[in-house]
């Protein structure tokens, strides 16, 4: 479209800012209320300039948290958030890219039936399976742990799709190729199949760290004691407090801080996608 | 280096399809034999048999005298050029073409010899530090072709290696190929459908249709003698013309000449065996009219509709001289140059 219409123009462009401001602002707002002083929200007003408080605020959030609530300090869960999440992300991709691999290039029995048993489980979310999973874990005796708080969440049905749908429009040539070449099955594995599933491996943790992240169910479920909090469900703690406002500068710049990870892992691994997308591989 | 026999090899898929029915063919060390036949024939199932890529239902398949049944593809020392190329995307092409060495667990100075070797003999030294896709597709060619060189294999096979390249390159590649496997003298199975590269790179031509061998033999003895009327039919362009013998009988006006026996079904005649002018010798004259001449540089093909069958025929004449378009011409079929085949078996009479 060449065309050169002022007011089609300027109409698109207003909805485009008018989005870009329903996204923003409320980020924006958090990052303003984590600068005040908590008596800056008493009168129900919430201030649109930066306040003075913004060191304070952040260094007793990193530094202590606040004990009132019940949360560890921010660098704590944000470590143990840390853990949840790239534990999910690798084990994911790592179970998925071999029961891929099985599934695409080796014939055994019930290959299929395995293929739908694995695919069937989309449906089966955390949420519907929670409370068996919950069972076991706690027989398994890995409450409140690193393990516990990531291993029922590795499972994962959809990478594995993924992975099964790459693996497919591989050239059968390749394979046979790398026959001929004296590559064993682990070794084409290894050699050619890992290299060519760079930039989907990518694609798929930006995915999976953030899934990983945000969980907010499980880690409640399953946690009490406090050196095991993650940091989204740590937010929610500091919200609930009986008989006092929420300090909603200190939550706020809880908030602001969860952020940052996510928004890093799409920026750094944004350069690989676009790297997959310039050279196109095959 | 080392001869391929096959002995009683046969191919079923599940579902009781029949790929190749059991067939004997014995390649010669230092041979290039190419497997040529229509789509669906075998000539790639019975190379990938060879390669070990596909099982061997019955029968034995041999290299260098030893049975390679059970044998890994990378354990029978055959390096294959597939048709897409195959080459590994994120590999340079030195990468690509040591691969196969490393695996082999070749010392590393031989490897840098071997692609040294190879990238000196196809010209592909300049581009050894790059990757597949900033190759043209002549290149990607070499590569795939150096990928096989390097190895030192005791055969080469080659699945339709050119189908992928433009008209003027196959040719430039095909030359190549001759030359080549001349040079390293490395026994070579050569599967193609195109039957232009099947006769100008053979030593010997495998025909193929439907899982059989229908001949072998030397490209210019399946021209001139095709062993039956498949072969008649495929090798040859244009395309040998083929008559009942009823037919030809009624063009020809009643009689047939005496060498034509009882049991010919079917007389064929090539195109450039068709001539204008008896010139003294026994010939079948034959009157049609003029429906279409092709032009194609030094000779014309005409096409020559039979009023009394309504049968074309084909016959090439030098550059233009004494045809015109629907116009009437009297040929000669000199009795010589005539393929009789058998009425039931379709196959050759001599």
């Amino acid at each position: 479209m060449v065309e050169n219409r002022p007011w089609l123009t300027f109409f698109s462009h207003a909805i485009l800012i008018l989005g870009v401001l329903a996204v923003a602002f409320p980020v924006y707002l958090a990052f303003i209320a984590s600068t005040h002083p908590q008596n800056a929200f008493i009168s129900g007003l919430v201030p649109l300039l930066p306040g003075d408080r913004m060191i304070e605020n952040y260094g007793t959030m990193l530094d202590a948290g606040i004990s009132t609530s019940g949360a560890p300090p921010l660098g704590v869960m944000m470590w143990n958030s840390l853990v949840m999440a790239l534990s999910i992300a690798i084990g994911k991709i790592i179970i998925s890219i071999l029961s891929a691999f099985a599934i695409v290039y080796f014939r055994f029995p019930f290959r299929l039936l395995a293929f739908w048993a694995i695919f069937i489980t989309l449906m089966l979310p955390v949420e519907v399976r929670i409370l068996p999973t919950f069972k076991v874990v706690a027989d398994l005796g890995l409450l409140n742990s690193y393990a516990g708080l990531s291993i029922p969440l590795i499972a994962s049905a959809t990478a594995t799709f993924l992975f099964r749908q790459f693996f497919i429009t591989v050239p059968d040539e390749l394979t046979e190729a790398a026959r001929v070449d004296g590559a064993g099955p682990m070794k084409f594995f290894r050699d050619i199949l890992l290299p060519l599933s760079r930039t989907n491996i990518a694609a798929l943790f930006v995915i999976l760290f953030i899934y990983g992240w945000n969980q907010y169910l499980w880690p409640l479920l399953i946690t009490t004691d406090e050196s095991y909090y993650t940091i989204v469900m740590g937010i929610k703690r500091m919200v609930q407090v009986a008989d006092s406002q929420p300090n909603w500068n200190f939550v706020m710049a809880t908030v602001t801080l969860a952020m940052l990870p996510p928004v890093l892992v799409v920026i750094l691994m944004q350069r690989l996608f676009v790297k997959g997308l310039v050279e196109t591989e095959k | 280096m080392a001869a391929i026999d096959l002995a009683g090899v046969k191919k079923t898929y599940p579902g009781n399809v029949t790929a190749i029915h059991p067939l004997d063919l014995n390649i010669a060390d230092g041979e290039l034999l190419v497997l040529v036949g229509p789509s669906g024939c075998g000539k790639s199932t019975l190379l990938r048999m060879i390669a070990g890529l596909e099982t061997v239902t019955e029968g034995e398949v041999m290299i260098g005298g030893g049975p390679v049944n059970k044998r890994e593809p990378a354990e029978r020392d055959i390096a294959m050029v597939f048709q897409n190329y195959a080459l590994y995307p994120h590999m340079s092409v030195r990468g690509n073409l040591e691969y196969g060495l490393k695996n082999r667990g070749t010392p590393r100075a031989e490897i840098d010899a071997r692609v040294e070797e190879a990238a000196r003999i196809l010209e592909i030294g300049p581009f050894l530090e790059r990757k597949p896709r900033q190759l043209s597709g002549g290149q990607r060619q070499r590569v795939a072709m150096g990928r096989a060189i390097v190895r030192h294999p005791k055969a080469f096979l080659f699945d339709e290696p050119l189908s992928n390249l433009d008209a003027k390159l196959r040719g430039q590649m095909r030359v190549e190929i001759k030359r080549l496997q001349r040079s390293l003298n490395t026994t070579s199975v050569y599967v193609t459908h195109d039957q232009l590269e099947a006769m100008t790179l053979a030593d010997r031509v495998v025909v193929m249709n439907a899982g059989r061998i229908e001949q072998i033999g030397k490209p210019t003895e399946v021209y001139e003698r095709p062993a039956s009327l498949f072969v008649a039919g495929f090798v040859g362009s244009p395309p040998m013309n083929l008559f009942g013998t009823d037919e030809l009988k009624t063009e020809a006006g009643g009689s047939l000449p005496e060498s034509i026996g009882a049991n010919t079904g079917t007389i064929g005649i090539r195109p450039d065996a068709v001539t204008l002018s008896a010139n003294g010798n026994p010939a079948i004259a034959v009157t049609g009219t003029i429906e279409l001449i092709e032009p194609v540089g030094g000779e014309s093909h005409v096409y020559l509709r039979l009023p009394k069958t309504d049968r074309v025929m084909i016959l090439v004449v030098r550059g233009h001289e004494g045809v015109s378009l629907a116009a009437d011409l009297t040929v000669h079929l000199p009795v010589g140059a005539l393929h009789q085949f058998d009425a039931g078996t379709g196959r050759r009479i001599d």
